[in-house]
């Protein structure tokens, strides 16, 4: 019983190394930032942008050398004091509007932003309609549900 | 509509919905291939040349005022780590010796390994611009290599190629216009 205990404990200590050295992996080059406020926007657009390389995967999780350059060049601007929206148009001025994850609400996507409202509120409506009708609609029996139609 | 035939309706509308849905997605998924790349590669086009002052293989020095002295030239990024430049390389030295002036931009390499790369495939080029870090190249919009740049006489980036330069893609699209700004090829 006892082994077994101590088995079970070594396990997860062995699972729990994985884990953390695979944190380690994924960053790739660790930046000294001068405050935590920049650190956590630094992670913040490393999640948000995109590798421009890779296609599927954000900054923060792409290991290609283009993207270790862009967290290199992120890194230098946050330090030098520029705005998140500086940072980003930057990249856009050079890799367009791909890198962003979230589309900007105008031009080309902007319909990316309108279709899911439209669609709400057609569901909602629709969802309305049902229930009103669903309230005036006398109790029938089974078997005369064709007189809905 | 009779009670009949609105049930009738109403079976085929998942149906119906069903197949709009699949015609949608279908295009959808065939636009967005090109669109990514479409992207990636037009926004620098028609915007000048980024500025530089960088060091080339030769002992030598370059700067952004010099492919703006008029002639249309294209700026080749490559690297002696890159397998796909090798392919290039044959193409390349047709269009040289058809006239074409041809810059190289050594991207993240290291001037010994460059140099030996030059010294066995031959060294085509005009001179070579060394971008070490990438810095030039994050300016550019250069995600890899090869990629080349078809740069005005007043030093505009007026074309980009992500990829291998070869005939298919010479002759369909960059020649037209490497010509349209002025280029001159030798027949």
């Amino acid at each position: 019983m006892n082994n077994l205990v101590k088995n079970f404990l070594s396990l997860v200590l062995v699972l729990l190394a994985l884990i953390a050295t695979a944190k380690v992996f994924a960053i790739g080059e660790i930046y000294d930032f001068s405050s935590t406020e920049l650190l956590e926007r630094y992670e913040e657009l490393t999640k948000e942008l995109r590798c421009p390389k890779c296609q599927n995967q954000n900054l923060s999780d792409s290991v290609s050398e283009i993207s270790d350059d862009l967290r290199r060049e992120i890194h230098l601007m946050l330090e030098q004091g520029q705005t998140d929206q500086q940072i980003k148009d930057f990249l856009v001025a050079r890799y367009g509007t791909f890198v962003l994850y979230n589309p900007p609400a105008a031009g080309s996507t902007l319909w990316v932003w309108l279709v899911p409202v439209f669609f709400a509120l057609a569901g909602s409506f629709l969802v309305w309609r049902v229930l009103l009708q669903a309230k005036q609609r006398p109790i029938i029996a089974e078997g005369d549900e064709e007189d809905l139609l | 509509m009779t009670p009949e035939a609105s049930k009738k309706f109403l079976v085929f509308a998942p149906l119906t919905v069903f197949l709009l849905m699949s015609v949608f997605f279908y295009f959808a998924l065939q636009m967005r291939e090109n669109r990514a790349v479409d992207e990636l590669t037009s926004v620098l086009v028609d915007k000048p040349f980024p500025d530089f002052q960088l060091p080339g293989l030769h002992n030598d020095f370059h700067t952004q005022a010099e492919l703006a002295q008029g002639q249309v030239t294209l700026v080749n990024v490559w690297g002696s780590w890159c397998p796909s430049c090798r392919d290039e390389h044959p193409y390349l030295t047709q269009l040289v010796e058809q006239g074409v002036p041809l810059v190289g931009m050594n991207y993240k390499d290291t001037p010994e390994a460059a140099l030996d790369w030059l010294d066995y495939f031959g060294d085509i080029y005009a001179y070579h611009i060394q971008d070490r870090d990438g810095r030039l190249g994050l300016n550019l919009g250069v995600y890899g290599a090869p990629e080349t740049f078809i740069v005005d006489k007043q030093g505009i980036i007026r074309y980009k190629r992500v990829g291998v330069v070869n005939e298919r893609v010479w002759e369909s699209e960059m020649k037209q216009v490497y010509l349209q700004y002025g280029g001159l090829i030798n027949e």
